[in-house]
């Protein structure tokens, strides 16, 4: 309202506009990934300390194997959805340069989609033996 | 109120450092941290499975999952997700209304830290013994 010209207020300029029908998107997607994260994780813990002390073919077999292969990408697949947003929020309540901002929450983007496709592709060269 | 004088600078909302610290505080801080560390931590498991696709690469990742720094960070790693989700399960029975009172959130909070332990170590150990891996 600071300095603006309008008498009109905020409320009114976007009212009859509708809603983006997304505000709670993100809440949401945070707590579906949150619980299908739950069981991923026990597993996931499990599977890794087992290949602890095994040698290279070992490992590639138990990674590799469609069982263990299925869990780790569905693993890879809940935690960076889960673990984008809630970057987003860390950045979000910290960062408040709009730029640095703007920049942190694209790089935000990018990281979780870079590592989560490069772990999936090592699971998948091992499931394929590519 | 004849003469309106400007506001005087105040505090625009009482922070950490306005609050004594809490248990449940300490745990939501502590929530943070440990999801911003995992995000980190899925580099290391971007790194094993691509690794684990050739003897040489292998060899390399080995010898630093194997070494003392190497292990404290898989175990760090691993105790930090079970803390992460048991903390997410702490905020999953938060958002039905439920374990809000002042005896069931001290008791949440506790058992979310004790439990990340317990829960680590026997994970291990069923990963080391029953799995056959080795440390």
């Amino acid at each position: 309202m600071s300095g603006s010209p309008h008498i009109r207020t905020p409320l009114a300029r976007v009212r009859g506009f509708g809603t983006a029908k997304s505000g709670t998107a993100h809440f949401w997607h945070q707590r579906v990934t949150a619980i299908a994260n739950i069981p991923l994780t026990i597993a996931a813990v499990i599977i890794l300390i087992t290949l602890l002390g095994r040698n290279q073919a070992a490992a590639a077999q138990i990674l590799g194997s469609p069982a263990i292969a299925i869990i780790m990408l569905l693993f890879l697949t809940s935690i960076t959805i889960h673990m984008r947003i809630g970057m987003a929020v860390i950045i979000e309540d910290y960062v408040h340069d709009e730029s640095a901002k703007l920049a942190l929450l694209m790089a935000n983007t990018f990281f979780t989609i870079v590592v989560g496709l490069a772990a999936a592709y090592g699971i998948l060269k091992l499931s394929f033996g590519l | 109120m004849a003469e309106t004088k400007a506001p005087a600078a105040r505090p625009l909302s009482p922070h950490l450092q306005i609050y004594r610290p809490t248990l449940t505080m300490m745990m939501s801080i502590v929530h943070r941290i440990t999801g911003f560390g995992l995000y980190f931590g899925t580099l290391l498991l971007a790194w094993w499975f691509i690794a684990a696709a050739g003897p040489n690469g292998y060899a390399r990742f080995e010898w630093f999952i194997g070494s003392w720094i190497g292990r404290l960070i898989l175990l760090g790693y691993t105790w930090a997700l079970i803390h992460h989700m048991l903390g997410g399960i702490r905020h999953l029975i938060w958002d039905t209304g439920r374990g809000l009172g002042p005896v069931e959130r001290e008791w949440l909070v506790a058992a979310n830290l004790i439990g990340s332990i317990v829960i680590t170590f026997i994970l291990w150990v069923i990963g080391l013994l029953a799995m056959g891996g080795s440390v």
